[in-house]
């Protein structure tokens, strides 16, 4: 509508290429503004920089967790009991609602046996997150019908290597990014 | 506004939608076919500017929001954090500390505009307060917003502005207290402040919309200050208005970004970097400049009451300028006494300004008693004055006729390709 | 604009620069002596911190300032971030491990204290300011995170146009460098209570609680800088500067990009506007 007079003129003119160039600079001027109020909000350089932590795990004797806080959410870390280990190595793979591993520090479509989720090379620790991938609720440790992990919310039960067996709850539990610095500090993140 | 609407919707939903709620036309006819004065010059576009101001503040100030914490322990070191690690958070928080500067630039400059011109005179009263009504409120938002960060200026004004309520006879102290919510300035007085400092915009938008409507009902003045007399006076708000408007603003975003990216602390003060301290007021406490004429004003009067009376009655006068300017002239282009008094008097505000921020005594505290003697005397007896006195030029009968006369042999082909 | 309008607003701004000049006659008491301004890296329209120069300005306020004065809001990851000292990332953490932090409370809800990490701000030398003051004769050593916007060179109000056509912003460091070198033994005649030190550069009188923190070879530089008061005095003050605004460069950086983009929009805009109103008289 800014120039009515184009409207029967088939060609471009170099009037028509001025304001389609200006209003071009101007749309992407807008969009480059834009960014700095939209990247505000992602997590700042002080938040980042939290985001990898190290535990100390001397004190945690088998059959003990420690519930850790990383990036403002629950990591659970249990030293298992040898029952709790080969509980978890005698399901096989079919009895499982989710066959992937959801381990972070493992090949993306590693399969959900326990040496998979395990710490490798230290297959009592068991790293996770603790947040049900049902909605997000803390399951609670060591209870439930398979002797993991069971999410009060909406009834979700894990096994001793933290993978779904009952429940509305889609995925295992996930495995963060880790590492054992020493025999006695974890690193996570 | 009330006419019957020229919108024709083009498409079938357009149409559907005018029938139930109007809002394309009302864009239409206030923004697009609105009929603008053509000899508008530079200065009509400081209206747009200030939308643009407006929006990008509260755009801004919002984004802040999400970082910033109205606590006396934290605000400082929350402000830091903005600074530090949210992402662009410098580039945001220097935007909105320089665009309220850059605000108040604007706000002046159409304000002066409006006097040069006598845009506040029959039928354009109502604008005028209204315009006037911003300002009180875009000055309240900005000594609020001061009062954020928390520094040793921030505490300071905050402390020296709520004690001008003090002044009020009997119940002053308790005008106070109740400001404050305790016995000084603390906490619960940056938290209100933020509160009404997130408010106070959207009221500011309130008003807006209230002077716009008010300005589409009477029509712009223009630099000649005769009314618009036939279709050949005008042209349509767009293109033509639109697009002058928006090239302006850019011209003015120019200078903001040369002010937030190279000179961000220029117009600051050094002490408020230094984190709040109750204990100890600066050796020199100054405001933020666009308050230093009133300032000026405040402590050109010995008397605490008297002074603070002074202080607010300089910007409540300006509500009843309309009125006082007993000229039915309205440009000072043809007004021979006026023009000089306008300079005088734009020359006066400003010398207050720069008195505002040194220390009142000796000459300069006798120097702002004269200034400020003027100030009021300029209201209250040269403009009713001169107007009575003073023997205008004669006006030309219309828009066109002065547009074409100055445009010489061309003008023929003159009219509104609309 | 209009002729007349023009006409009138040149006699005022000529009248305004009258009336300023003849304030200037009257001038602040303090401070004693003018500070002169220095040459910084990172002044100018495309200014640049001296990497070297973060580095060793670190150095001296680690072995020096930091006895008293406190960084509360520079954490040691900051000292790895590009357009600062920029350290790697094994130095950060090395850097960050020479600290001893408080930390807790742990299971027992007891503190305790480990190494510096990264994400660790630094710790503050004195506990609160009461502590600082009792420790430092009734004065707390200010904290230093933004000192180089705190402080400013006073100036005269007609450099305005000037400083502001050179993107001046400097104020703090050329303060500091001159506090920093400026100590002198006090004139004939003039007398300094007891426990302050002479300084004509000082803003808030002529002497200050802190005694003359820098003297010749007091920080042993790396890189064969030369190790005198005043190239510390300039590292340090180029250190605060960056300490009080991490995001200079960059700012300035973004800043020259989006001058350069809004001019062409203008330039744009301009033609636009003269084709739009190509027929009509105005």
């Amino acid at each position: 509508m800014a120039n009515s007079e184009t409207a029967d003129q088939p060609e471009p003119t170099r009037r028509d290429f001025l304001y389609v160039a200006t209003g071009a600079v101007g749309a992407v001027g807008v969009a480059a503004a834009a960014w700095p109020f939209i990247d505000q909000m992602n997590p700042d350089a002080a938040a980042l920089a939290l985001a990898s932590i190290e535990v100390d795990i001397a004190s945690v004797e088998p059959g003990m967790s420690l519930t850790v806080k990383w990036r403002g959410k629950p990591v659970f870390i249990r030293n298992r009991t040898e029952d709790e280990i080969a509980a978890a190595n005698e399901v096989a793979l079919d009895e499982l609602p989710d066959r992937l591993a959801r381990n972070d520090n493992a090949a993306a479509g590693a399969s959900a046996e326990d040496a998979n989720r395990a710490a490798p090379g230290r297959e009592n620790w068991l790293v996770m997150i603790g947040v049900c991938t049902h909605l997000g609720c803390v399951p609670l440790g060591q209870s439930g019908e398979f002797g993991g992990w069971f999410c009060p919310c909406h009834g979700s039960s894990y096994d001793t290597s933290g993978r779904i067996r009952i429940g509305p709850a889609p995925e295992n539990l996930r495995v963060p990014p880790f590492e054992f610095i020493s025999d006695t500090t974890l690193r996570i993140g | 506004m009330s006419a019957e609407s020229t919108y024709q919707p083009k498409s079938g939903f357009g149409r559907w939608m005018e029938a139930r709620l109007p809002i394309m036309g009302l864009v239409h006819d206030s923004f697009v076919v609105y009929p603008t004065p053509r000899n508008l010059n530079y200065l009509w576009a400081f209206g747009a500017i200030l939308t643009m101001m407006l929006v990008l503040q509260i755009l801004t100030g919002i984004v802040l929001a999400m970082h910033y914490i109205p606590d006396a322990a934290m605000a400082f070191a929350s402000i830091e954090h903005i600074m530090r690690d949210v992402n662009y958070g410098w580039l945001l928080r220097y935007l909105h500390a320089n665009g309220a500067s850059m605000f108040f630039v604007a706000v002046y400059i159409h304000m002066a505009r409006s006097m040069y011109y006598g845009s506040y005179k029959e039928p354009r009263e109502v604008l005028w307060i209204l315009g006037v009504i911003i300002f009180l409120l875009m000055i309240a938002t900005a000594f609020m917003g001061y009062v954020l960060p928390w520094g040793q200026m921030s505490f300071w004004a905050a402390t020296v502005i709520t004690n001008l309520f003090s002044a009020i006879p009997l119940f002053g102290e308790g005008i106070t207290t109740w400001l404050w919510g305790g016995f000084a300035v603390d906490s619960p007085t940056l938290n209100r402040f933020y509160s009404l400092h997130y408010l106070l915009p959207f009221m500011i938008v309130g008003v807006v919309v209230l002077h716009v409507w008010a300005l589409h009902v009477v029509g712009q003045n223009n630099p000649l200050g005769i009314e618009v007399r036939s279709k050949q006076d005008t042209v349509r708000f767009t293109p033509h208005a639109t697009v002058k408007d928006v090239f302006a603003s850019v011209v003015f975003l120019v200078v903001l970004a040369w002010l937030m990216f190279y000179l961000p602390n220029f117009l600051g003060h050094p002490d408020n970097y230094i984190p709040a301290n109750s204990l100890q007021t600066p050796a020199h406490i100054v405001p933020e400049w666009y308050f230093l004429p009133f300032y000026a004003i405040l402590r050109a009067i010995p008397d605490k009451l008297m002074g603070v009376i002074a202080l607010f009655a300089s910007i409540g006068i300006l509500a009843f300028l309309p009125w006082l300017d007993t000229s039915r002239v309205r440009s000072a282009r043809f007004r021979p006494l006026y023009f000089w008094f306008f300079w005088i008097f734009m020359i006066v505000v400003v010398g207050l300004g720069y008195l505002g921020a040194q220390t009142p005594e000796g000459g300069f505290l006798l120097a702002a008693r004269l200034l400020t003697a003027y100030y009021f005397a300029h209201f209250l007896i040269i403009l009713p004055i001169i107007g009575l006195i003073e023997r205008p030029r004669p006006l030309p009968s219309s828009i066109a006729e002065s547009v074409l006369a100055s445009s010489g042999g061309e003008a023929g082909e003159a009219a509104p390709a609309e | 604009m209009h002729r007349r309008l023009r006409h009138g607003l040149s006699a005022a701004v000529l009248s305004a620069a009258v009336v300023f000049g003849a304030g200037a006659a009257v001038a602040a008491s303090y401070p004693l002596e003018r500070t002169e301004l220095q040459r910084w890296s990172f002044s100018g329209y495309f200014g640049r911190f001296d990497q070297a120069q973060l580095q060793r300005g670190f150095q001296v306020y680690r072995e020096v300032c930091a006895s008293c004065h406190s960084l509360n809001f520079i954490a040691f990851r900051h000292l790895g971030n590009e357009g600062g000292p920029h350290f790697g990332e094994e130095e950060v953490k090395a850097l960050a491990a020479e600290y001893i932090v408080t930390d807790g409370p742990d299971e027992f809800g007891d503190l305790f204290e480990r190494d510096g990490k990264p994400f660790d701000t630094f710790p503050a030398p004195f506990p609160n300011d009461q502590a600082a003051a009792a420790a430092n004769g009734g004065a707390v050593p200010p904290d230093l995170s933004v000192m180089a916007k705190a402080r400013a060179a006073p100036r005269h109000i007609a450099w305005m146009p000037v400083d502001m056509l050179t993107a001046y912003q400097e104020a703090g460091a050329d303060y500091l460098y001159a506090l920093l070198t400026g100590y002198e033994d006090p004139p004939p005649g003039t007398e300094v209570t007891d426990g302050t030190y002479y300084n004509p550069y000082f803003l808030a009188g002529k002497a200050l609680a802190m005694s003359a923190p820098l003297s010749d070879g007091i920080v042993t530089y790396d890189d064969g800088s030369p190790e005198t008061v005043d190239q510390y005095a300039r590292d340090v003050s180029a250190f605060l500067m960056w300490t009080a605004e991490p995001h200079l460069m960059e700012r300035k950086r973004i800043g020259f990009q989006v001058i350069v983009f809004l001019v062409v929009f203008a330039g744009l805009l301009y033609l636009t506007k003269k084709k739009v109103w190509a027929d009509t008289a105005h």
